[in-house]
């Protein structure tokens, strides 16, 4: 055995930064972000991530779970992590508030290729819980917007209480450089916005698919029909770019629970073109 | 050095010198079963099979702390609770005598994924490098060994810091390391003589025991290739009750589970061995299982460590051949003959 390990800064990747809650927003009845600044202020400073990238964050005595930075590098004030409630992990973190601390392992796994994206059009296409990692990319190309071409946007929900982020939506939808649309999937009282399924409605806006990159993360079933209506509109499987969601323990690619064949989602992914999806193994 | 002689009466002697400065790990009999435990005086040292575990535990135990948290108010601010975090790192300096080649070799298996260029895992490389092996070359190789077949032999010394070739009345002992010699300077030794053409003797006549190997050069495409083949793999799945034994017992198994357990104002994060022939090692919050069936996760234990860990590391295979998963299945399930039916399967469909 060697005595030198190979990662030269052989730093303990299960030992978590401690951060704290400087401010919480209940998104949605089930959905509650926080943003997070690590307590170590020269820790802070230096804290570098890719939009896309995903981090662990601890309540010590349950566990811990993967989010992602839904903030934007370019945008270094706090971490934000929006996390959806859906066990034990997730429910001890929505017991938090303002002052309280969280662990954090971040940053963790590969990013959306915003460079290569550079000068292409840009559809997001993000449903529920999944505006999460579009949202990073999002205001990253909104802070850096000379680089990029026409961006579209569009963001649905099942109900309008269902919508997160409501306190920036308003500036999307005035921007003039960002073409939002938002939609929930039946008619309700006070919506003045699009009503239908998110496959349907990206039929009707019928965006060109030439010089242009699709990004879509939701649920599964959402995903499949996306695909299906981004293929309808002309977009090749190398224009698409998704994120997966594979369940996660030690983020770092060693503790073998998250492989699809060859590939591990923690490290390789969690973010993948179709065209990469395709020659993966059949085990989504 | 020079290999030497350790005569059969020594041992005990030296493993007594051994344990003053190291934990020190023999074989030990419990019930049915031989394991891996700290060197008693007195104890029967049963050296004439291969162990029931394998000696993983010795640097990758089934459950031990990776940190160590505490809640405290914070001094200045009483009304706020603040938590501190500590890395909890074993670093006992350890000596496993009596394994088999391929035991010291599973740990080949964990050092490729354990120390890579992402990621350094101090828990496991502390104890790692802090542990040497006196390994037992094979006399004689059992039926349901098949070293040979993974690049290995019964007396392969990679791996190993020592090892000792069992002779009339005796060991020869070959020093493989540095730290190995160390540990030979401290054994009540004599010169081998005549006893080290005997020692290659054994080395030669377990080779020929263990018989051909076949060529399994093929495996990794031809497993990735009956991947949608989910009639294969229920036929070779049939007899599989999901029970995990498999895991648990294989040298190269390293998958693992991170829990909090808290007690009061502390607790420790775990990392536990995980099993992924259990349902649960891959469900989702949305209730989606990847693997849902015991086909689906016996593929994947099969294919990860004959196709898609050689695809990733130059062509290792992630199994040593020490053949406990066969022997300790309660269903007889045989992971060499699902490796020759894929070979053999995807040719014919070719
Ligand atoms: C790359 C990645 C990015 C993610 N980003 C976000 C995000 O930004 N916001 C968000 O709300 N959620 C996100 N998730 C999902 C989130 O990690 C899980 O919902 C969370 O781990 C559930 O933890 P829990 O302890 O509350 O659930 P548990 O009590 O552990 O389990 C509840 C159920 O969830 C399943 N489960 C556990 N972990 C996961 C997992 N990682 N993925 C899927 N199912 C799981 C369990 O099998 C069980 O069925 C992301 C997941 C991944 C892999
Ligand atoms: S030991 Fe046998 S029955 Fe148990 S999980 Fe492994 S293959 Fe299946
Ligand atoms: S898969 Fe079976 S034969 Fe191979 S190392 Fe593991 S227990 Fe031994
Ligand atoms: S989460 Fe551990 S290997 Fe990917």
């Amino acid at each position: 055995m060697p005595k030198k390990s190979k990662n030269q800064e052989a730093r303990n990747p299960y030992l978590p930064a401690i951060g704290t809650i400087i401010e919480t927003i209940q998104e949605t009845p089930t959905i509650k972000t926080f943003r997070v600044v690590l307590d170590d202020k020269d820790e802070m400073e230096r804290f570098t991530f890719q939009p896309g990238q995903v981090g662990q964050l601890s309540a010590f005595g349950v566990g811990e779970a993967t989010f992602v930075i839904n903030s934007s590098p370019t945008r270094m004030d706090y971490l934000q992590f929006s996390v959806m409630r859906a066990g034990e992990v997730t429910a001890k973190l929505h017991a938090l508030s303002t002052g309280d601390q969280v662990g954090v392992r971040a940053p963790l796994g590969n990013w959306f290729p915003y460079e290569e994206l550079k000068g292409k059009d840009i559809v997001f296409i993000g449903g529920g819980i999944g505006m999460a990692p579009l949202r990073t990319l999002l205001l990253y190309m909104l802070d850096n917007r000379k680089d990029y071409g026409k961006i579209t946007l569009l963001y649905g929900a099942r109900t309008p209480q269902d919508m997160a982020f409501q306190y920036e939506l308003p500036e999307w939808l005035e921007r003039e450089d960002l073409d939002a649309t938002l939609t929930i999937d039946v008619e309700a009282e006070g919506w003045e916005h699009s009503v239908g399924l998110i496959p349907n409605v990206l039929l009707e806006m019928a965006p060109s698919a030439e010089n242009c990159a699709a990004i879509t993360c939701g649920p599964p079933i959402m995903i499949k029909f996306t695909l299906q209506a981004l293929q309808k509109l002309g977009f090749q499987d190398d224009q698409i770019i998704t994120t997966l969601e594979k369940r996660m323990k030690c983020g770092v690619g060693i503790c073998g629970r998250c492989n699809i064949g060859t590939k591990y989602v923690c490290v390789d992914g969690p973010v993948f073109t179709y065209a990469q999806l395709k020659t993966l193994p059949n085990e989504l | 050095m020079a290999a030497k002689y350790l005569k059969k009466e020594n041992l005990v002697s030296w493993l007594q010198t051994l344990a003053k400065e190291r934990l020190t790990l023999v074989p030990r009999r419990e019930g049915d079963a031989v394991v891996f435990r700290p060197f008693a005086p007195g104890q029967d040292i049963p050296l004439d099979q291969q162990a029931t575990t394998p000696p993983k535990a010795a640097v990758f135990p089934q459950c031990e702390p990776l940190l160590a948290f505490k809640y405290a108010k914070d001094p200045e601010n009483p009304g706020k609770v603040g938590v501190q975090v500590k890395e909890k790192l074993g670093d006992t300096p350890s000596v496993v005598v009596g394994c088999r080649p391929c035991d010291a070799r599973g740990f080949l298996t964990f050092d490729r994924v354990y120390d890579s260029d992402r990621a350094s895992d101090l828990n496991y490389l502390t104890r790692r490098r802090n542990t040497l092996f006196a390994t037992l070359a094979c006399d004689e190789p059992a039926s349901t060994c098949f070293c040979n077949w993974v690049g290995s032999g019964p007396a392969d010394a990679e791996g190993s810091d020592i090892l000792m070739v069992p002779v009339e009345g005796g060991f020869v002992l070959e020093p493989v390391t540095e730290a190995g010699e160390k540990l030979m300077e401290q054994a009540p030794l004599e010169d081998a003589g005549d006893k080290a053409a005997l020692a290659e003797a054994v080395k030669e006549n377990a080779a020929k025991a263990l018989g051909e190997a076949p060529d399994l050069s093929q495996a990794r495409e031809k497993l990735l290739s009956l991947f949608d083949n989910m009639d294969f793999w229920e036929g070779v799945s049939a007899k599989c009750i999901s029970c995990g034994a498999c895991t648990y017992l294989c040298p190269t198994c390293y998958c693992f589970n991170i829990t909090d357990e808290q007690s009061g104002a502390e607790g420790v994060r775990l990392r536990t061995w995980d099993n992924c022939m259990s349902y649960l090692f891959t469900m989702e919050a949305s209730g989606h299982n990847p693997r849902p069936t015991k086909a689906h996760r016996l593929k994947n234990r099969v294919g990860h460590k004959f196709s898609y860990y050689p695809d990733i590391h130059d062509g290792h295979i992630a199994c040593c051949g020490c053949g406990r998963c066969i022997k300790s299945c309660p269903s007889s399930v045989d992971i060499r003959q699902i490796v020759l039916q894929a070979i053999a399967a995807s040719a014919a469909s070719e």
